[in-house]
């Protein structure tokens, strides 16, 4: 045996999560074509932080790249998970929504543009409270604006994952991509034990919060859509095949009977465990295995 | 904390741009662009109090190398010296390739 066979796929491969923000956004792009839109030169700061004594980012965090994928335009937007916890503030937040509504523009005016977000967040960035929350209200309704016309696709690759406000603006997308190692939920694992007890969700268990929050269960339970490795060249393919899919009949934000009826018939007089509900939400529990 | 300092030597003409880093725990980010007139000029955001002999003292060994015109703008959330050169020095590199 040579030596190259026994070398295993996963050295050999390109991580997507050991990328940062803006390099996960143009592994994205057919080769030479993009371009970043209000890059770090234009030094679009957060006026906020400095105020507070912390040291803002000339690009607020959040990296916005147009160009084609697979011959299609498609934007892509992603927030830096190293910078902040990824959380939204005034300006990373007008980026989003101002890229969102372009991409709205030109899909409506026949140029069909998917968006693809990066979501590496804590949600709303506390030091600009109000601002941050009214950035969420609008990412949110520019997202569905823009899927009646074009795919908008979020990818939550990790290590931060995707909480808080920017959670619901997955939520509303039309594609969710996840990978084994990213979690996508409401309440991060230390906010739920802060306010209700260790009881009620310990954060240092590991297991726990990748068995309820993780890329895994997501997929399995049907509340994301594709489950990936973390290879910037399976993403890549996985990201190409959505940016080409039709659009939806229906969206799981629609499906508001669906959900209540789900969550209303389920036995809480037990624990309910991952596995079960895998089965219970989805009936095809294997969807959220590689 | 804003520092400011200037290297009047620092001449070369420069017409390339560099941004390197993310404003990451113990990493920084640098803008390095043409400096308008002649010498550079250095500006220093930073969230530590203090250490400002250590800045100078990195910034003399980095321009004692490097003699572009330019203008820095650095971004730090508590880069080491370390880091902090060679955050510096990959900058330099992506204007002179």
């Amino acid at each position: 045996m040579s030596q190259t066979n026994v070398i295993p796929e996963f050295v050999s491969r390109q991580s997507f999560i050991e990328l940062d923000g803006r390099r996960r956004a143009q592994s994205l792009f057919d080769e030479g074509m993009w371009k970043e839109l209000v890059d770090p030169f234009d030094k679009m700061e957060s006026p906020w932080l400095p105020l507070q004594g912390i040291t803002p980012q000339f690009d607020d965090g959040c990296v916005v790249i147009k160009g084609t994928i697979g011959g299609l335009p498609a934007v892509a937007i992603a927030l830096e998970g190293a910078f902040q916890g990824g959380s939204i503030g005034e300006v990373s937040g007008a980026k989003m929504t101002a890229a969102l509504d372009l991409a709205t523009k030109d899909s409506v005016a026949g140029k069909r543009t998917a968006a693809i977000l990066l979501l590496e967040t804590g949600g709303v960035r506390l030091q600009e409270a109000n601002l941050g929350l009214a950035a969420v209200a609008e990412v949110i309704s520019s997202v569905l604006a823009l899927r009646p016309h074009a795919p908008v696709i979020t990818v939550i690759a990790g290590t931060v994952g995707c909480f808080g406000g920017m959670s619901l603006a997955a939520g509303v997308s039309s594609y969710v991509v996840m990978t084994r190692e990213a979690r996508l939920g409401l309440n991060g694992p230390e906010v739920i034990e802060q306010e209700s007890g260790a009881d009620e969700f310990d954060a240092s268990d590991r297991a726990l919060i990748w068995a309820i929050h993780g890329g895994e269960q997501r997929v399995g339970m049907g509340l994301a859509d594709a489950l990936v490795e973390d290879d910037t060249v399976k993403i890549r393919r996985m990201i190409h095949e959505y940016v080409h899919a039709d659009l939806r009949p229906e969206y799981r934000s629609q499906q508001v009977e669906l959900y209540r009826n789900r969550i209303a018939a389920l036995d809480t007089s037990q624990q309910i465990d991952p596995m079960s509900l895998r089965y219970a939400w989805n009936n095809n529990a294997a969807r959220g295995r590689l | 904390m804003q520092i400011e300092y200037d290297y009047p030597a620092a001449k070369r003409r420069i017409t390339e741009k560099a941004h390197v880093g993310v404003v990451g725990s113990g990493d920084m980010e640098v803008l390095m662009e043409p400096a308008q007139g002649e010498g550079a000029h250095v500006s220093i955001t930073t969230s530590v109090d203090g250490f400002q002999h250590s800045w100078k003292a990195v910034l003399d060994r980095f321009f004692s190398k490097f003699d572009g015109a330019v203008n820095i703008r650095i971004n730090d959330a508590g880069a080491t010296p370390g880091s902090v050169l060679l955050r510096l020095e990959q900058a330099a590199e992506v204007i002179n390739s």
